[in-house]
């Protein structure tokens, strides 16, 4: 007995020192960082419950990269991408981007979802690596001088969406169901009561829900309708959004609807009866159904490549890789630099252009890393996203 | 070297190869940090494999060696990160040394977990089976979702509670929020490093080891074997319940408090704090044995390396992953591999012992 369990021991102690050597073997391949194409990493959940994102991320950026490298790449030089799943959970973020180190990164475009990039923004702070993200909103997820993002961040939605009611005279009794077990949600919310206050508008009714109880909202509706609301704002996911708007319904009670950027997708929805939808407004920097050149472009090679219609998270990605370009293009980097030196000299060019792309036209950045964009503001006409005309 | 065997006992001798497979690993790795022939991702993994061992012995303490069933496991992980990072956050300006502001958040975090294992012992502990195995998994998902809905905030007035939202914390303008409800909490300085987690290892090894050899330890298992005739000996049967799960409570909160301090952000979801995380646990527990405390640990750092190690299949992983875990399962408990097992070592034992 005691001699089986010793052997047993030793047996695994060394599966561990093997697979523990195993491990430490690769990362020789860090110090020669091959001189000839830039490596480019991304990070996102492609399994787990915001896969729909990850994978969106994870094609809009391959796309662009494909079209580039075809086009002669970054400086003459081509790139490579590789892209890891994090489940949108921190802790494995952080496995995957030092997985990415690993494989000798020298840009990150990521992470996809916001609680794990602000996580990964320490390390590559840390490092002085690269990083833009297309979709971390959350105010934090950027916080140091090396990261920048494509998207609004939340506070900016939250603000954007109480300017544009107030001074289009849209409403001014609002009603507000969020989910205040999401930091998206609740983010948007904070903002948006503030600027709210500010601008006058008065915020009759704000409503929570859990994402442990996301499928019957009459109380949060009847609550809406008994404090006289004039708009219903909803800065929640499209899932949610088209049950609140058909059990809105059923209740007779028939407001005005204004959601962000997480309404996109709203109208795909299977089994949704689109005619609830009419009137709809939300914020979105990006619609597929949108008719300039460069969308349908982006929209059909998406669709040809990998099957469906992009999302905006898809867009953004695109947009970000763009952008590295543009940013590198001015910084004239060159792929034996150093990371830390990527890292200065795309920083300081990032401040310094201005891009056009599917998320917004003349897109400028600020030192603190948040894109300066006219957010655009999509109603639903007829079962089809119309762009509104900004005052 | 046999004269010192003899005298050992076999339960010492056995802990011994416990402690030394853990200090080996501890050398090995930094031999191998010190050398610079690591990977960042095995780095990045020596804090979280600390943080998963201590998780799967202490859980051990209650499944292997109380005998119950925990779902809830998480929840105390989910108390001791939070209640440490809370006071890390506050004291990051006043606490400058990174190793005293981490003793004092460990030591906070482990008194908060075992103030909520006695305060959840006491009524669980009356249960047996599955419905303790249902009640401490509902206090697991309580606990979570109360930290979600809990705002806290600084200013010069002191602090402010809330479990609205934010404005209603009413602070003046340089107030700082700090718990931020399921935004949880950001910005808890980085103080956890691979030492300090394998001293906590070492201890938790240390007490749980030595508990179950100890007296109370003893009476702990006689509750687990057979209860009435434990009680008939007049053995306090609730205190050492109760005894059992705060300790247990207490060390899953050490392990909170290094989570926290590893991740700059700390939020309570379903993967790190809930459900997921329980039955997590729970299968480095099975899977390793119960009741072995050794068998815990291997199975803790093989099954959280595992996942990362198969990074290069990318999503086929997840597939692969589940495949290891029922083939793990089928060796350590089908009967015919058990078969297969014993011949086999049998013959390992009979030619070693023939030379």
């Amino acid at each position: 007995m005691k001699m089986i369990k010793r052997v047993g021991s030793i047996a695994l102690a060394a599966a561990m020192v093997v697979s523990l050597a195993a491990c430490g073997g690769n990362s020789d391949k860090k110090e020669s960082a091959s001189s000839d194409t830039f490596k480019i990493g991304g990070i996102g959940p492609t399994t787990g419950d915001a896969a729909i994102y990850g994978t969106a991320v994870q094609n809009g950026a391959q796309l662009a990269v494909d079209e580039i490298n075809e086009a002669g790449g970054i400086n003459g030089k081509q790139i490579e991408y590789k892209f890891e799943d994090d489940q949108s959970d921190s802790e494995k973020a952080l496995n995957a981007y030092n997985n990415l180190k690993d494989w000798g990164m020298q840009m990150l475009v990521g992470t996809v979802t916001s609680t794990p990039c602000t996580s990964v923004v320490e390390e590559t702070q840390a490092d002085n690596m690269f990083q833009l993200t297309p979709s971390a909103t959350a105010e934090n997820s950027i916080q140091y001088e090396n990261a920048f993002r494509m998207c609004f961040s939340d506070p900016n939605q939250g603000t954007a969406s109480a300017d544009y009611i107030a001074d289009n005279g849209i409403a001014t009794k609002v009603a507000v169901i969020y989910n205040s077990s999401d930091t998206y949600s609740t983010g948007i919310y904070q903002k948006f009561a503030e600027e709210a206050d500010a601008k006058g508008l008065e915020v009759v009714a704000a409503e929570a829900f859990t994402a442990d109880q996301n499928k019957d909202f009459s109380v949060q509706i009847q609550k809406a309708k008994d404090a006289g609301a004039e708009l219903v704002f909803l800065p929640i996911y499209y899932q949610e959004a088209s049950l609140i708007l058909a059990q809105a319904k059923k209740a007779d009670f028939t407001p005005k609807y204004f959601g962000c950027d997480g309404m996109d997708g709203l109208l795909a929805l299977e089994g949704f009866d689109t005619s609830l939808a009419e009137g709809v407004m939300f914020l979105t920097p990006f619609t597929a159904d949108a008719e300039d050149e460069a969308t349908q472009t982006f929209v059909n090679d998406y669709k040809e490549k990998f099957g469906e219609t992009p999302i905006q998270f898809a867009a953004d990605a695109y947009d970000c890789v763009y952008v590295i370009k543009a940013a590198a293009e001015k910084a004239g980097i060159t792929p034996d630099m150093s990371v830390s030196d990527i890292c200065d000299a795309v920083k300081g060019a990032m401040t310094e252009i201005t891009y056009d792309g599917l998320t917004g036209k003349q897109i400028t950045w600020g030192a603190d890393g948040e894109p300066t964009k006219l957010p655009t503001v999509v109603v639903v006409e007829g079962g089809k996203y119309k762009v509104l005309e900004e005052n | 070297m046999i004269g010192v065997k003899k005298k050992m006992s076999k339960t010492e001798k056995n802990n011994l190869i416990t402690y030394a497979i853990a200090i080996a690993a501890f050398v090995i790795m930094q031999i191998l940090i010190g050398t610079g022939s690591i990977s960042s991702l095995m780095q990045g993994l020596l804090v979280p494999l600390c943080t998963y061992v201590i998780l799967a012995v202490s859980l051990n303490l209650v499944v292997g060696i109380l005998g119950e069933l925990s779902l809830g496991h998480a929840g105390f992980m989910c108390v001791g990160a939070f209640g440490s990072a809370f006071f890390s956050k506050c004291m990051r300006d006043t606490i400058t040394s990174p190793t005293l502001r981490f003793l004092c958040a460990l030591l906070i975090g482990i008194v908060v977990a075992a103030i909520f294992g006695i305060l959840i012992g006491i009524p669980v502990l009356r249960l047996k089976g599955d419905y303790l195995a249902i009640v401490t998994l509902a206090f697991g998902e309580i606990i979570k979702n109360l930290v979600n809905a809990l705002y806290i905030g600084k200013d010069s007035k002191g602090f402010h509670f809330s479990t609205k939202d934010v404005m209603s914390l009413n602070m003046d303008t340089d107030g700082l929020v700090i718990v931020n409800g399921p935004q949880g909490i950001t910005g808890a300085p980085k103080d956890s490093t691979f030492l300090i987690g394998f001293i906590l290892v070492m201890i938790v090894l240390f007490i749980v080891l030595n508990l179950i050899q100890s007296r109370d330890g003893r009476a702990i298992m006689a509750i687990r074997d057979n209860r009435i005739a434990a009680e008939s000996v007049g053995i306090n049967v609730t205190k050492y319940k109760l005894m059992a799960f705060t300790i247990s409570s207490a060390m899953a909160g050490a392990a909170g408090v290094l989570y926290a301090h590893n991740l700059s952000t700390l939020t309570a979801n379903t993967n790190n704090f809930g459900y997921n995380m329980s039955i997590n646990i729970l299968v480095f527990v099975v899977l390793g044995g119960i009741g072995s405390v050794r068998g815990s640990m291997i199975a803790a750092v093989i099954l959280t390396m595992l996942p990362e190690m198969l990074r290069g299949l990318s999503d086929y992983r997840m597939l692969i992953y589940a495949i290891v875990l029922i083939v793990m399962m089928l060796f350590n408990w089908a009967p015919k591999a058990i078969e297969f097992r014993e011949k086999y070592f049998h013959f390992g034992k009979k030619k070693k012992e023939a030379e």
